[in-house]
């Protein structure tokens, strides 16, 4: 349907939202990234017959690290939908892109880009 | 060009290109064409009229010229002075009036100079080509001459060319300049004109020849008017018409008298009328034999002349020229009176006599006619002419009797139309390009009939619009000027008026989208072929058609108010991909209905209106899915509403839908059938009047009614089936002999889907394969005598070698290229790590652009390619294929999806869009360049099957796997095959069981390749699709055997429930349908005087939630055969809903017209069953009347429901996932209903969900032609993407056994996990599940991973 949606997204494909880890979900944010979401079947749907369920559980243990390490668990989520429906992608892209803008740039930067301005200051005091 | 979307039944508008939808696979476009639309038909010249029209509508009026000038360089002339019989043929005339095709061609004309019309010419050729006269004849034919490369010369007689277009026309119908533009169009080409030079007076066609001139047309044209051949008629003042104008047209000027009399009724005669006024006649009157309706001049060119104050004197006739000193000072006319029509059509006028009358005139211009002036024709050797004094040609190449003479025009059809004589003059110059090459001029040129044409039917909501008028020079402003009377249409009146157009052709043929198509796709060309082909076996499902409820106007207002709809137009209300994107609204008003009303059996069940009396089996199901749907997408509550009169929810767990809506999601199900719809009033509610169960009139309003239309055979489908001699029922369903239920009447033809009944897609797949297995059985001898095998090379050794990344961006036409920088994206891939070689193609998916890449991998030693382009899910198998033919391993290769992930989506921003697509590329190399060869594990398979359980569905899919040349082997339980069968006597349809049991039975056991252990049990299983090992207790000695096998079918059947309800078992009086069937057939239907039967024992209730779909079927059944044998029983059948589900809804009503008594009764109040001495007294409550009812039965019939075979044991050792009611579960249920999840394993029969005995030998034959899949194949290659354990890290915590889907996952003997990866679905769950990263997804290992999100998010931080 071509449908436009925010340019800021960029799509990893895994063969199942089961195999993502929350190692790769961790990556992301390590490297920079300001939002994550992982997107699945419909709950019920699943291709392999319950890897959504599993993804939604290691989304949510992502999203309570990232909340305990001040990132902030909203910058992550998990959306299911069936492969027809583009309209509800096209939400998904939206509120995602809705939810990371006013979440802010990914904190790690800002405090990458201070480290670098001051090597020193990398004493726990100075972690927020 | 806007067309009604039938994929959205109408609701949105497509294109004719167009797409079916979405997701449609494959992802091609189609033009969606009828006949050639009937203004195109009804032009002499062919005219592309639809094209253009549409062009004009889009303001593209130099592609409308384009389109024109295909077949005429005058578009300008004919759009002012053509009489246009393509309005005459103008379909638009059926809502109101035609289209206003010619002046639309002028607006197009007027908007753009057609001389800046780049006009395509073949080369020059030396051959030229002499033309005599430069009318419109002569002028189109050296323009074509002039296409097809042939320089010509035009020889006019007169001092001005155009012919009759200049001479004939006077310039306030025709401006000068507007034709002198034209003849330049013509000019341009290189075609000369030489003024004044007659043929005969200065030239002669032997002349021509002996100058080298190749070919001669003569197009000399009609210019010698008509005599009245009355007395006088030589006199001053007398002229003729054509002579008039002539001198008008060519001077300016004439002389003119006071008072004009002019004779004729065509348009010649009124051109005179409107010059002469113009010129400064005071007075001028035309006298015509008829009335004003046979009046040959057109009606707009009659109300202009009397609007410029001319008189017409009907019905007279000149009888003398009065004169007086020589001078003509009056005219003796008679008058006439109109008698039969003559050979012209038109009414013959003849004399009143005494009639006589005078009237007074200076001048008199005859204007009845005009003919060609053959003086310079008549002695010229070869011409021959007709006895009209026309000149005589063939009628398809124009040519003389003369070699290389040919002509056209007027001067061989006498006066006729300009267009006609453009069309001439392209026929002659295709003549003429033959002739001079040599070739045969008349070869395929024979016009072709078009019988009963195909049109766009015009849809039935267009409403009326008035045809444009055209703006005119005010009259006042016409005496003493020639200046144009038609104005022309402004643009925006034009553009509307095109927009009248009702597209006849569907697709206008403007050819924009071969322009558009960069691969040069689009074949306009193209035209039904008709090919032989040698089959064994035909399988044919044509599908069905939705039932129109159109024809039930009267009591839905269907098409009349847009908020009832069908249930197939509000599926596409509610797609995400329909009309409104998956929001649902009213489509009168846009706003979100509050209330939803489906009315069932609309089409169905109705053998009044519709005269379809089967139901249709899947409307229940839909109409409360859609309910579900509806009320999931509404944001509010919404009341939805199923008008019903049984809801037929009999497949499997569908039950457990309905109940979920009922009790769970509110679905409201009303029993009543509504009678009316009435509506309130635009955008207020429909209004549905219906009998309630009580027997009360009721009312609702509603905002929204759906109509679950059923589905009918279409009448295509019923001719095809007229051709193929295949019988069909009086629904046009095909007839099946017994127990073949995919057969024909006609052997070797199989019918599949809806055609053979109404059914569920899940019914309609498993037909599917049955009908293949059936045709596979005839052909099993032919399996494999036509296939090919692919040469593939030796694989590279890429082992320590760097990586070599090539990248291939695609431009896909302009898919991506409009939106991405392709080149700076290709230029960007050439920076990036690993990458040596970076190309662009227009389609990288191309054959040509394959062997580019063939050569590119060759040439630059890639050894991983990435692809920039589209979806891997289409092609990544391609570019896979390139690579494995160039010797590279296929997974050493990566997409990057740059066209829907990044130019379609992002359209509107066209500098992110290319910012993504590198970073895409950048992620797609990143990842390629750490991508490893991966090899496909092949196994070999097993031809061999097991099939579990040996009643009818066992027993069936045996034979036919061992009919098509595998070894079986079948295990039964029981002492003896045949299972719940032997308890049956005959179907509803009176086919003997026993008797095919016994046939069955006997072929089994005599089956060479069939090997049927009875009294045998499995007690082991192990292995993998296509090498399984089955271990079976084999009896009566119970030994063990191993079998090895390729695949198994489990077929392990039901057994009617034992009811505990209704004192069966407590009194002999109370029997199951089961054992009334084997009483009815041992003792007849002695002593019965009163049956009861009641429904859905031990179905549809808490224990068994199900319904056992063959009861109400089975209790018909047994009701009429007591009927039969016995008319004076009553029988009654107590029912929840009659499930008599597609044709045996006959049955249904049949039973009713035989006086079976049907009482409906509710879940919650059941009937009460006494036993007594002799028999049983039933008491219910019958729900219309009110009232209890009592009857004392001598014999109850419970309909118990069907419970699967116990396979509790079997399920755990071949691990078969089962429903809780203990049916085995199939891979999927609507694409897969008989597969299993586990490869290699299928169902079949009552073990899968209660069925029919024919629709178990429907799905046995599924089964066993799912298992030929297998079996067929001696090999299998796997998918290399599965997981693997790295055993030095596996630490054996059993995460990965109990995390797989599919129970894959071992604890080796080495105490470490092992995965097999035959059995492995590559989910790559256990991989991230492992605790250890011990198990790795091959080509989606962890590095493959996060290397994409390392190059995508490489230097943000």
């Amino acid at each position: 349907m071509r449908l436009n949606y925010p340019s800021s997204v960029r799509i990893i494909r895994v063969p199942c939202t089961g195999k993502v880890d929350v190692l790769h979900l961790l990556r992301c944010f390590e490297r920079g990234a300001d939002g994550v979401y992982v997107v699945g079947c419909r709950e019920g749907d699943c291709h392999y017959q319950n890897g959504n369920f599993r993804a939604k559980k290691r989304v949510e243990q992502a999203q309570q690290l990232l909340d305990r390490i001040g990132i902030g668990g909203s910058r992550i989520r998990m959306c299911n939908l069936s492969s027809s429906d583009a309209p509800l992608f096209v939400r998904f892209a939206e509120e995602m892109h809705a939810a990371v803008m006013s979440a802010g740039p990914n904190p790690i930067r800002g405090a990458r880009a201070a480290m670098k301005a001051a090597p020193d200051a990398s004493s726990p005091a100075a972690h927020p | 060009m806007g067309l009604p979307n039938d994929y959205d039944e109408g609701l949105s508008m497509q294109r004719a290109a167009f797409k079916q939808y979405a997701q449609a696979i494959p992802g091609a476009y189609a033009i969606r064409k009828a006949d050639k639309a009937p203004c195109r038909m009804a032009c002499p010249a062919g005219l592309n009229v639809q094209g253009y029209v549409q062009m004009v509508k889009e303001g593209k009026f130099h592609e409308a010229l384009e389109i024109i000038m295909e077949d005429l360089p005058l578009p300008g002339v004919l759009g002012r002075i053509c009489p246009h019989g393509c309005e005459d043929a103008c379909r638009r005339a059926e809502v109101d009036e035609p289209v206003a095709i010619r002046n639309l061609k002028r607006l197009a004309a007027d908007r753009v100079d057609p001389r800046g019309i780049q006009i395509p010419c073949a080369p020059a050729r030396p051959d030229r080509v002499a033309i005599i006269g430069s009318g419109p004849a002569g002028l189109s034919c050296a323009y074509h001459l002039a296409r097809k490369g042939f320089r010509s010369t035009i020889f006019e007689a007169l001092s001005q060319p155009g012919g009759m277009l200049r001479v004939g026309i006077p310039a306030h119908r025709l401006p000068r300049e507007v034709l002198e533009q034209e003849i330049e169009v013509v000019t341009n080409l290189g075609v000369e004109i030489e003024l004044n030079t007659a043929l005969g007076r200065d030239l002669s066609i032997d002349d021509l020849f002996r100058k080298g001139y190749k070919a001669v047309y003569l197009a000399l044209g009609a210019h010698k008017g008509i005599e009245l051949g009355v007395p006088g008629e030589k006199a001053d003042g007398v002229r003729q018409g054509v002579d008039f104008l002539r001198e008008v047209n060519l001077t300016g000027m004439a002389r003119v008298g006071r008072k004009v009399v002019i004779i004729g009724g065509g348009n010649v005669a009124i051109d005179v009328s409107r010059s002469a006024v113009r010129l400064g006649a005071e007075e001028t009157t035309i006298i015509y034999r008829r009335t004003r309706s046979e009046m040959p001049a057109w009606e707009e060119e009659i109300q202009a002349a009397e609007a410029e104050g001319a008189g017409i004197t009907y019905l007279a006739a000149p009888q003398e020229v009065l004169t007086r000193n020589g001078q003509v000072v009056g005219l003796r006319c008679i008058r006439m009176q109109l008698t039969e029509p003559d050979s012209s059509g038109r009414k013959r006028p003849v004399p009143i006599p005494g009639s006589e009358f005078e009237i007074e005139c200076d001048q008199l211009i005859p204007a009845i006619g005009q003919r060609p002036d053959l003086t310079a024709l008549e002695n010229i050797t070869g011409l021959t002419f007709s006895r009209y004094g026309t000149l005589e040609v063939n009628a398809v190449t124009y040519a003389t009797e003369r070699p290389g003479v040919f002509a056209g025009g007027d001067l061989q059809t006498g006066p006729w139309v300009a267009i006609g004589a453009v069309a001439a003059g392209k026929e002659a110059a295709e003549s003429i390009l033959r002739y001079i090459e040599g070739r045969d001029v008349a070869a395929g040129r024979q016009p072709v009939a078009h019988e009963n044409p195909r049109y766009r039917p015009i849809p039935q909501n267009e409403t009326r619009r008035p045809r444009a008028r055209m703006p005119e020079l005010p009259v006042a402003q016409r005496r003493g000027s020639f200046n144009e009377v038609e104005l022309g249409f402004d643009e925006p009146a034009g553009r509307a008026e095109a927009g009248r157009c009702v597209n006849c052709g569907y697709c206008c043929e403007c050819l924009q989208c071969v322009d558009a198509c960069l691969a040069k796709a689009v074949d306009h060309h193209q035209v039904p072929v008709t090919r032989d082909l040698q089959v064994g076996s035909v399988i044919l499902c044509p599908g069905s058609e939705p039932f129109d409820p159109a024809m039930l106007a009267n009591v839905y207002p269907y098409r009349k108010n847009p908020d009832v709809v069908t249930s197939l137009e509000f599926e596409r209300l509610l797609s995400a991909s329909g009309p409104t994107m998956g929001h649902l609204v009213r489509p009168s008003d846009g706003k979100e209905p509050k209330k939803i009303a489906w009315l069932q059996c609309v089409g169905s069940r109705d053998i009044n209106r519709s005269g379809n009396g089967y139901c249709s089996s899947v409307c229940c199901m839909y109409a409360i899915k859609d309910a579900m749907i509806a009320k999931d997408h509404a944001h509010g509550d919404l009341d939805c509403a199923i008008f019903y009169m049984d809801i037929r929810t009999f497949g499997k767990d569908y039950e457990k839908y309905y109940t979920r809506a009922k009790d769970t999601a509110g679905v409201r199900f009303i029993n009543a059938r509504v009678h009316s719809v009435d509506e309130a009033g635009p955008g207020r509610s429909l209004r549905l009047r219906f009998v309630d169960e009580k027997g009360e009139i009721r009312e609702e309003a509603f905002d929204m009614v759906v109509l679950s239309v059923g589905l009918q055979v279409t009448p295509e489908t019923r001719e095809l089936a007229k051709r193929l001699a295949i019988d069909v029922d009086r629904y046009n369903f095909a007839v099946s002999p017994p127990f073949l239920p995919v057969a024909t009447s006609r052997p070797g033809v199989f019918a599949g889907g809806v055609f053979q009944q109404p059914k569920d897609i899940p019914g309609s797949v498993a037909e599917a394969s049955a009908a293949a297995c059936l045709a596979g059985r005839m052909l099993s001898a032919a399996r494999n005598t036509l296939t090919r095998q692919v040469e593939l090379p030796a694989e590279i050794d890429i082992r320590g070698a760097e990586p070599r990344i090539g990248v291939f961006v695609c431009n896909c036409g302009v898919n991506i290229a409009a939106v991405v920088d392709v080149k700076g994206v290709q230029e960007y891939a050439r920076t990036l790590p690993n990458v040596v070689f970076a190309g662009q193609n227009l389609f990288t998916c191309s054959q040509d652009s394959q062997e580019l890449m063939k050569q590119a991998i060759a040439e630059h030693r890639l050894n991983r390619v990435v692809v920039a382009a589209c979806s891997p899910k289409t092609h990544e198998g391609i570019f896979m294929d390139t690579l494995e033919g160039t010797g590279l391993n296929k997974y050493l290769f990566e997409m990057a999806n740059i066209r829907n992930q990044d130019s379609w989506v992002h359209s509107q921003t066209p500098r992110q869009a290319t910012a993504k697509a590198k970073q895409l590329v950048a992620m797609a190399a990143a990842r390629a360049a750490t991508l490893n060869p991966l090899a496909e594990k092949v196994i070999p398979v097993n031809p061999r099957a097991l099939v579990i359980g040996g009643g009818v569905a066992g027993m069936n899919a045996a034979l036919a796997i061992a009919d098509q040349g595998y070894e079986v082997v079948l295990v039964e339980k029981e002492e003896r095959l045949g299972g719940m069968a032997h308890r049956l006597h005959a179907t509803i349809e009176g086919w003997d069981i026993q008797r095919y049991l016994q046939e069955l039975m006997g072929r089994v056991q005599s089956h060479p390749r069939i090997q049927a252990l009875t009294r045998s049990l499995i007690v082991g299983f192990g292995g993998f699709k296509g090498n399984f090992t089955t271990e079976v207790l084999v009896g009566p000695g119970m030994y063990e055997r191993k079998i090895d096998h390729g695949v198994v079918i489990l077929a392990t059947g039901a057994t009617e429930y034992r009811p505990t309800e209704y004192g069966y078992g407590q009194s002999e009086h109370v029997v199951t349908q089961v054992e009334l069937g084997a009483r009815l057939q041992e003792h007849g239907a002695r002593g019965l005087a009163q049956v009861v039967m009641i429904q859905c024992v031990g179905s549809r209730n808490e224990q068994n939630p199900n319904c056992s779909r063959v009861c109400c079927q089975a209790a018909v059944k047994n009701a009429i055969h007591i009927k039969d044998l016995s008319p004076a029983t009553d029988v009654f059948i107590l029912y929840r809903d009659m499930r008599t589900y597609g044709l045996l809804e006959d049955y249904y009503e049949q039973a009713r017209r035989k006086g079976i008594l049907f009482f409906r009764y509710d879940a919650d109040a059941p009937p009460r069953v006494e036993t007594r001495d002799g028999g049983v007294t039933v008491t219910f409550r019958d729900r219309i009347i009110g009232r209890e009812l009592q009857v004392e039965a001598d014999l109850l019939a419970l309909s118990a429901g069907l419970v699967p075979s116990d396979t509790e044991e079997l399920s755990s050792i071949v691990k078969l996932a089962r429903t809780p009611e203990g049916h085995f579960m199939e891979a999927h249920v609507k694409l897969r209903p008989v597969d299993m999840a586990t490869e290699g394993l299928f169902i079949c029969g009552t073990a899968h969900s209660p069925q029919l005995i024919n629709e178990s030998i429907g799905q046995a034959h599924a089964a066993a032609s799912r298992a030929v899949t297998f079996l067929s194949k001696s090999r299998l290659t796997l998918s290399a993407v599965t997981a693997k354990v790295n055993p030095d890290v596996c630490a054996a915590c059993l995460i990965c056994v109990r995390s797989c889907p599919y129970h894959v996952p071992r604890i080796n003997a080495e105490g470490v996990s092992h995965i097999d990866e035959a059995l492995c679905h590559g989910c790559g769950i256990c991989a991230a599940e492992c605790p250890a990263k011990a198990i790795e997804l091959n080509w989606y290992e962890d590095e493959q991973l996060l290397c994409k999100v390392d190059a995508l998010l490489e230097g943000i931080l």
